[in-house]
């Protein structure tokens, strides 16, 4: 097993050297020129002849390059071209507002797709599943910043429950993070419960009509056991691999929904550094998540050996 | 406990937490700030957390007219080349620097010198500037120059603390030190910024409250529902498609200003090749557009009525609005006999505009109204990085853009008018009007600055690199307990006398 995970981590590498040049080649195809951006409304010829000079927009873009790759070997990703704020306290102080968002959500995710799910498969033809489908449907089709500004519009305006929007840390003042967070956590997670649902649901229906499950059945067990035990636990496998790859997508934050919702997450840091020509921003933050994600893939693989034994033999 | 008594209890709690303390004012601004340091700041923005942090030596009355901040008094030379500042002898930064004749050398010293500086060009015609006493500075210019008091009266004039600036160079952007009447507690990029009340300011009792929060929150329907709901007191540029529903609403105020900036377009007529059309080359052709476009509908269709129509580059509360040339009718009958004057009949014109809904409305509603004349407008949207670089790059027919405005009318016109002006992206060049603008400039009498801008704006009326079209105005919303506040044509939040009941 810990040769499996060390192999998966060396090809890694230059899946992450090939990310960082991608996305460092995209950035200098955007029209627009940074320094403009930077040198404010007032375009001082002499500003924009230093900031050219300060980040090497100068030289090729291959030396560009290799200055910033040989800044990050040593651990240092730049610092913000907008703030003056190195991109590493940037990427602090917000992956922790990202890793909250994309628990809180998949907790939402879980606790209505999966059920739904398992539902719909066994009662499959009944108006439990029409509803169940419906649901998902609405979840998948409805887009969240329509979605969330409803929310925002019912709960905070009307009835004065919740924040409107804005974001508080867990460490700070626990209750108020919480309620901060939970519109923005239900609005993504919605979304996310539609596709574990129709995922949950085609598992559930394939293992059903297995040939165990029937003599499960034959055995007199009872139909919640046969379901949870025998079916849901075989059923699950396809399920984990699909929630470590979406919570490795929320890793790189809902721009959207941050947008809506205010809070300071990866999905805002990314938009906003975009359109800013923040390039210091940008590279790190990619990189960042392109970490992220490899890592949750990862997982995958690694929970799916634990959980189907038959894999394990094969390592 | 029964289950009712205990969602009574939760949604309790939850209400609890979401009313603040009395003595804080949120603020939700429509951008988050650039670096926090008044000579690296570029950002309409930033200017106004700096309002309620940074003190400045000149401050503005709503009518425009310059009035004692940190400097009580100051007087100019007979030949205009120097200036002399009495300044306040109570005032303190807020790491306890006292502020004084020395403090200010060294700030405009910075301004200057800085490398990272935006300052520069505000101040380029500062040739030195010295203590002449400890509460005495004397700035002597290279040129006499009429726009200085302005540029003290902004970020050029705010002062941070000499003894921060030295110690922290460019990291002061992340922890500001100014002298006003709150300091910086903590900044979390994209969330907020939170400001204390700084208790030893010369004038502390004028400010209500302990802090200061100022939260960007860049969606104007979330910003109002954040105020609505109460987890903010007040908010800057309210949507105008909104203004109705605030005045409409009990618990709210409404107040507005119309900004020192315009919006207008700005046509290619000498940069590059792609200036070579009729509707770069003829200013007749330019006129034709002109008249072809009703100001007042645009105002009411896409503004709601909020905004002020516009022809020149000063907007109709500036002194100097040429009052004897008020926003002309549309007239098609005109515009069309103009462009069969110039030999055309119909013309094809690409105008680039800002990629954004209320931008691209405009150039619709005008699009409908030149068709009938004869212009034939292809509207570009672009995202306005890439509108800048290709408007500089002289690869345009014509951009739909403006600015921001500045208090000092030069601000609005020599740079975008003269033939080396850095903000000259149609490249017209005219060396009448750059006589005038020059003089216009160097003039400390008002008088006679309002003559030459007016000659100027009568030359730029026939020509056309620009044509204005509106000034926007500054739109903000509060709970109508917040009592006090004043609005000002720069878009700025001063605190001093507003309070919360």
């Amino acid at each position: 097993m810990l040769l499996f995970i060390l192999r998966r981590i060396l090809i890694a590498i230059p899946t992450l050297i090939l990310v960082s040049m991608f996305v460092f080649a995209l950035q200098k195809l955007l029209p627009g020129d940074p320094i403009l951006v930077m040198a404010g409304e007032d375009r001082d010829p002499e500003v924009i002849a230093l900031l050219r000079e300060k980040y090497h927009m100068n030289e090729p873009i291959v030396v560009q390059y290799l200055y910033w790759a040989g800044d990050v070997l040593r651990g240092d990703l730049g610092i913000s071209l907008r703030t003056n704020e190195p991109v590493l306290d940037l990427i602090a102080s917000k992956l922790p507002v990202t890793i909250q968002l994309a628990l809180m959500s998949m907790v939402f995710a879980f606790l209505i797709g999966i059920p739904a799910g398992i539902l719909s498969a066994v009662r499959k033809g009944t108006w439990v599943d029409w509803l169940a489908n419906l649901v998902a449907l609405s979840g998948l089709s409805i887009p969240n910043f329509w979605l969330g500004i409803m929310l925002i519009l019912l709960v905070s305006v009307n009835l004065g429950w919740l924040p409107a929007s804005g974001y508080e840390s867990p460490w700070v003042d626990p209750w108020k993070s919480l309620t901060t967070m939970i519109m923005p956590a239900f609005v993504l997670g919605t979304a996310l419960a539609a596709t574990l649902m129709r995922h949950t649901r085609s598992a559930m229906l394939g293992v059903l009509q297995a040939d165990y499950v029937r003599t499960a059945r034959a055995k007199g067990l009872r139909g919640r056991v046969v379901i949870l035990k025998h079916a849901f636990r075989n059923a699950v496998l396809p399920v984990v691999t699909l929630s470590a790859l979406l919570f490795g997508e929320l890793l790189a934050g809902a721009v959207l929904t941050e947008q809506i919702f205010t809070i300071p997450g990866f999905g805002k840091l990314i938009v906003d550094a975009v359109f800013n020509r923040d390039y210091a921003v940008v590279q790190g933050v990619v990189l960042c998540t392109a970490v992220g994600f490899i890592f949750m893939n990862l997982v995958a693989d690694v929970l799916y050996v634990i959980l189907n034994p038959r894999l394990r033999t094969a390592q | 406990m029964t289950i009712r008594k205990l969602m009574t209890a939760l949604l309790a709690s939850v209400a609890m937490t979401t009313t603040a303390f009395a003595a804080d004012l949120r603020i939700g601004l429509q951008e988050d700030p650039d670096a926090l340091d008044t000579d690296q700041a570029r950002t309409f923005v930033g200017r106004i957390v700096f309002e309620s942090l940074c003190d400045k030596l000149v401050n503005i009355t709503p009518e425009l007219e310059f009035v004692p901040e940190l400097a009580t008094s100051w007087s100019w030379s007979e030949d205009a080349k120097t200036l002399t500042m009495q300044l306040r002898e109570d005032a303190t930064f807020h790491d306890g620097t006292p502020f004084n004749a020395e403090a200010v050398v060294a700030n405009i010293t910075r301004s200057q010198t800085l490398a990272e500086s935006r300052r520069k060009s505000e101040l380029s015609s500062v040739e030195t500037v010295t203590a002449t006493g400890p509460f005495e500075v004397q700035f002597t210019l290279k040129n006499p120059d009429a726009t200085l008091i302005a540029q003290l009266s902004d970020r050029a004039g705010m002062m941070l603390s000499p003894t921060a600036a030295a110690e922290k160079g460019l990291e002061l952007a992340n922890e500001p030190v100014c002298s006003g009447p709150y300091k910086f507690v903590e900044r979390i990029q994209q969330d907020r910024i939170v400001l204390e009340k700084f208790a030893e300011h010369y004038d502390a009792d004028s400010y209500s409250f302990d802090r200061v929060i100022f939260l960007p929150i860049p969606d104007t329907t979330v910003r109002l529902a954040n105020l609505r709901s109460g987890d903010l007191d007040m908010l800057e540029r309210l949507a105008p498609s909104d203004v109705a529903g605030v005045q409409a609403d009990g618990n709210l105020t409404f107040a507005s200003a119309i900004s020192q900036g315009y919006q207008g377009i700005t046509v290619n007529v000498n940069n590059g090749a792609r200036s070579e059309t009729p509707f770069g080359q003829d200013a007749r052709v330019r006129r034709a557009l002109s008249l072809a476009i009703d100001r007042e509908v645009i105002n009411q269709v896409v503004f709601e009525g909020t905004y002020a129509a516009g022809n020149q580059p000063f907007p109709p509360n500036s002194p100097f609005y040429d009052q004897t040339n008020p926003v002309e009718a549309r007239d098609v009958d005109a515009a069309k006999a103009l462009l069969a004057e110039a030999g055309v009949e119909r013309i094809a014109v690409e105008i680039q505009a800002a990629n954004n809904p209320v931008q691209l409305q405009l150039m619709q509603v005008i699009q409908a109204m030149a068709a009938e004349a004869g212009f034939d407008i292809s509207i570009k949207a672009t995202e306005f990085a890439t509108m800048l670089q290709e408007q500089t790059a002289g690869n345009y027919d014509a951009t739909q853009v403006g600015w921001s405005g500045r208090t000092d009318p030069d601000g609005n016109i020599h740079a975008f008018m003269t033939c080396e002006g850095g903000l000259n992206d149609s490249k017209f060049c005219s060396p009448e009007v750059d006589t005038l603008l020059n003089e216009a400039r160097s003039a400390i009498d008002p008088a006679v600055r309002k003559e030459k801008y007016d000659a100027a704006n009568a030359i730029l009326r026939e020509e056309l690199p620009i044509i204005y079209l509106y000034h926007q105005t500054w739109l903000w919303a509060m709970s109508n307990k917040v009592k006090g506040f004043t609005a000002y044509p720069d878009g700025m939040i001063r605190l001093s006398g507003v309070t919360m009941e």
